[in-house]
């Protein structure tokens, strides 16, 4: 569902350059896509590792704030639509681990490290889905800025993390246009149902913006992610597609932004207020209103799946001890 | 403690009738059984395929891309293994 703190790779090792450096940034500048097999920097590799396990470990613990409602759901419609989506999350962060690990990295040497609390996640997932508005929202809000992040990522420079975008993004839209739905329904409802839809906006609204990352001027490594391909459009530059993509469409629901200082500037581009970066700096340092709720979550699953996964090993070893035992008969 | 590893299979979809297996990814599986189902679970949940062939990551063996040119240059100078090499009059047609 979603990539954050795209900008978060570690400060490129300039030490040393390797001869074949310059080949490998000329086949970048030439549009060339980059193979697990091909030669790259150690830098380039670190910070893929990280940017596409920290997505993959966003779309599973996304599944969480939903699927609290998929059995909430107001009717069946909703809830074999959202069971739905939460599968798609599901696969989304297995098709990407499946890109991460191209780089080198098992996949469960990634999941281990998200669940010590060592790899990060989207800080987005780390707040509450208080009513059904909030699925509305989330699919709305959350899930657009997602499409708007990964469309870029489509065109990215590492082959493998481009073919999951590509899977990821078609099938993400309808993601959306469920979230937009739920919201529809609840502002042509009575005057409560408006009234919720309005609370879910008001509190996902500045934790939606945030997910872009930080500000232009403040985010350190854009540089090589840029250079590299990788990120093909700023934070700051995302983020104002995404408001005025979005303005019109609350617009068109009746619900009101919670942003006063919202104002639409000569050239069409919605103005917004400063973004409260203390709060984004908190959730970051596990101090959101679900953080530890999400990882004990994850922890729980990964725990109680643990005979699962033995249970499968110990029958797929006596399989091939049968089959051998049988070839030589 | 270090969660031990499972097998990694990639993945081949038939998507329609007629046309071959591609390969549209990998999932990790203890055994065959268990690599197709997930198979279907991870890469047909909107009907993108019509048959599954899942193999394992580690049977597979692949050229390695710094051989690129020793490997497929032997090709590149054979331009009469291509039709447009030979010249046939314009007065006989297709061909």
């Amino acid at each position: 569902m979603y990539t954050q703190a795209l900008n978060s790779s570690d400060a490129e090792d300039r030490g040393i350059e390797d001869p074949r450096a310059a080949g490998f940034q000329a086949r970048i500048d030439a549009e060339e896509r980059i193979e697990p097999n091909d030669w790259m920097p150690a830098a380039y590799r670190k910070t893929l590792t990280r940017q596409i396990s920290q997505h993959a470990h966003s779309e599973i613990v996304g599944m969480l704030p939903e699927g609290n409602w998929i059995t909430r759901a107001p009717s069946l419609r909703r809830k074999v639509a959202l069971l739905a989506k939460v599968q798609d999350e599901c696969g989304h962060g297995l098709y990407l681990y499946a890109a991460a690990e191209t780089l080198g990295t098992s996949r469960e040497e990634l999941v281990d490290a998200m669940l010590a609390g060592k790899a990060k996640y989207s800080s987005i997932f780390n707040y509450p889905t208080l009513t059904w508005a909030d699925i509305g929202t989330v699919g709305w809000l959350v899930d657009g800025a997602a499409i708007m992040n990964q469309i870029p990522l489509c065109r990215c420079s590492y082959g493998p993390y481009a073919r999951a975008m590509i899977r990821v993004c078609k099938e993400e839209s309808f993601h959306q246009r469920q979230g937009y739905e739920i919201m529809l329904a609840l502002a042509r409802g009575s005057a409560e149902q408006k009234a919720m839809a309005q609370d879910a906006l008001n509190r996902w609204w500045w934790p939606v913006l945030m997910m872009f990352g930080p500000p232009d001027q403040a985010s350190q490594h854009s540089d090589s992610s840029t250079r590299w391909k990788i990120k093909r459009f700023s934070n700051d530059e995302l983020r104002q597609k995404f408001v005025d993509a979005t303005v019109p469409q609350a617009q068109y629901l009746g619900l009101t932004i919670p942003d006063p200082g919202l104002t639409q500037d000569g050239d069409g581009h919605w103005r917004y207020s400063p973004i409260d970066w203390n709060e984004f700096k908190q959730v970051l340092a596990g101090n959101g209103p679900c953080n530890r709720e999400r990882i004990a979550a994850r922890r729980k699953a990964h725990e109680e799946g643990a005979w699962v996964r033995e249970a499968a090993a110990a029958y797929a070893e006596k399989r091939r001890h049968r089959q051998v035992a049988q070839a030589a008969e | 403690m270090a969660t031990p590893n499972t097998p990694l299979w990639e993945v081949f979809i038939r998507s329609r009738n007629g046309l071959a297996h591609k390969h549209c990814g990998s999932l990790h599986a203890s055994d065959a059984t268990m690599a197709l189902q997930a198979a279907r679970d991870i890469y047909t949940r909107r009907g993108e395929g019509l048959s599954i062939w899942v193999v394992p990551s580690s049977a597979i063996t692949a050229s390695d891309p710094a051989d690129k040119a020793m490997m497929f240059e032997p090709a590149e100078s054979k331009i009469y293994r291509h039709p447009t090499f030979y010249e046939v009059p314009d007065e006989v047609g297709h061909m």
